[in-house]
């Protein structure tokens, strides 16, 4: 498919870190209002704040595959502070661009870390 | 790699029949059948012979065929054409919900012109309500339009009942046959229709050609102004080539016609029959009896289109889907939709449109590799394991 860069298809052929946690910090879920697809991330955070793990599902496109993996990966590690900080803009970045159609998929997964990582905050707030 | 290819809804391939008798025509047979010397004669000629071949498969007068570019423009030119042709009698137009986007946006077209438009529903199986039909005529309408058959799910529709009702409210009645050609027997006379679209890519002829015929009497006004030909109802020189192409390819569909249906069916078969089996929470869309003997089409629960699609060409399999994800626009299928498929499931569609290449081996393929690419997007898919979490 040749709409897709290789950093694509490499993350939607090869995902990093699919699945669920079981005792996760916070859990984001959201929908694709266009397309009417759905993305839902797990954090799991260690000391100093850090994402030490970093899990998601995804039903939706191949680009919306290869963004959550993106996603987690670049999550991974960071603090949740540096976590909230990653852009829809950087996630299409380091995948290497996407085709315009597929632009609205890469807001999908920062969405959901984003999400995940609020749900983390209300729990610890309380 | 092995190659399997089944996306001939979209594209076929070129019988060395067919091409062998388009080559003269991009060679030294050039000429424009206008011309009044020799080498328009023969051109002439060429583009005449390929109106009765493409008339004798429908059972219609050669005269009463136009040729298009392709079939979306037939489509045009039947809706838009026979509309403007019956403009002081009315300005209401019946659809079915299920028709190609050359029909239903023409329509759609002609309602911001200011005409009224009433869809037909269809039922789960994709077949048209013809009560909901006959009620939706009335005494302003110009056109009915309901296909012979749909090429995204497969369903066959009552055409000759379709007309009967508008024949007698003396409402011309046009069907898009475009997918149905080929594989199921038409007959213009048989089916009591005013108005026929083809297209020569679906019955294994080249892309780029595309035929209506009108019947006798029926007035059309044209897309296209221009010169002369096609009687005047079509401008612009003829693509002469792929008219001859079109032609042969007309003639090798009507010889070969009931061979070729039981030869896809057999194969049809055997992928509906196997898939489930080894693919839970897979559903066959459109009708299961009065189908297309080349169209296999399912919507596989809990995952997306687009997915299964990369996954299957990297495997060597090409298909297509009806997902939103796979639309350029975004939107899932209307057709599926109006089956009343729920927007989720139909995400998951996926189109196996066997051609006269395919064989056995292609089927054992592909259920071969397509249940573990089920399987791994499945495991991704939030939706399944909230599923497999309600079912404990
Ligand atoms: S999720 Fe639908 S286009 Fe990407």
């Amino acid at each position: 498919m040749a709409q897709y860069s290789d950093e694509v298809m490499d993350h939607f052929t090869n995902p990093r870190n699919v699945g669920e946690i079981e005792d996760a910090d916070g859990v984001g879920e959201v929908g694709n209002p266009v397309c009417g697809d759905m993305m839902t991330f797990y954090v799991k955070v260690g000391e100093d704040e850090r994402l030490e793990d970093v899990k998601f599902k995804t039903f939706g496109c191949g680009a919306a595959i290869a963004v959550s993996s993106m996603v987690s990966e670049m999550a991974k590690g960071k603090t949740v502070d540096e976590a909230m900080r990653i852009s829809r803009d950087d996630v299409a970045k380091e995948l290497g661009g996407l085709p315009k159609q597929k632009m609205h998929c890469s807001n999908l997964g920062a969405d959901a870390l984003h999400l995940a990582i609020e749900d983390y905050r209300s729990k610890k707030g309380n | 790699m092995r190659e399997v290819y089944l996306d001939n809804y979209a594209a076929t391939p070129l019988p060395p029949e067919v091409k062998e008798a388009m080559l003269p025509y991009l060679g030294d047979r050039y000429g424009n059948p206008s011309s009044l010397h020799s080498r328009g004669d023969s051109a002439r000629e060429a583009v005449e012979e390929a109106r009765d071949k493409v008339a004798a498969l429908i059972g219609a007068n050669a005269e009463e065929v136009i040729f298009t570019s392709n079939g979306t423009e037939a489509n045009n030119l039947a809706v838009k054409g026979i509309t403007a042709g019956s403009r002081r009698k009315g300005r209401h137009i019946v659809v079915s919900a299920v028709e190609h986007f050359s029909v239903l946006h023409a329509a759609r077209s002609l309602e911001k012109q200011g005409y009224e438009l009433t869809l037909v529903p269809v039922d789960e199986y994709g077949l048209i309500d013809l009560d909901e039909l006959a009620a939706a005529i009335d005494e302003d309408t110009v056109l009915v339009s309901v296909m012979a058959a749909n090429g995204e799910v497969g369903t066959i529709q009552p055409v000759k009942e379709a007309a009967g009702i508008a024949a007698g409210r003396e409402v011309p009645f046009h069907t898009d046959a475009i997918a149905a050609a080929g594989t199921v027997p038409l007959d213009v006379g048989e089916l009591g229709v005013s108005a026929l679209s083809l297209s020569s890519d679906l019955i294994y002829g080249p892309q780029g050609v595309g035929a209506l015929w009108l019947k006798r009497g029926l007035r059309v006004i044209p897309l296209l102004d221009g010169g002369v030909q096609e009687g005047g109802r079509r401008g612009g020189t003829e693509n002469v080539a792929g008219i001859v192409g079109m032609g042969r390819a007309a003639e090798l569909a009507a010889q070969n016609m009931a061979a070729r249906s039981a030869r896809l069916a057999e194969l049809r078969d055997a992928l509906i029959a196997g898939l489930p089996e080894k693919v839970a929470h897979l559903y066959l869309t459109g009708h299961p009896s009065q189908r297309l003997p080349w169209n296999a089409s399912f919507a596989v629960e809990f995952i997306e289109g687009e997915g299964m699609l990369l996954f299957l060409d990297q495997r060597g399999v090409a298909v297509s889907s009806g997902s939103a994800c796979t639309s350029r626009a975004l939107k899932g299928s209307h057709v599926l939709t109006a089956c009343g498929i729920p927007a989720e499931r139909a995400q998951g569609s996926i189109l196996f449109s066997f051609g006269l290449q395919n064989t056995m081996e292609d089927v054992d393929y592909v259920l071969e590799v397509f249940p573990p690419i089920v399987d791994r997007l499945r495991q991704m898919s939030p939706l399944y394991a909230k599923y497999l979490k309600e079912r404990g």
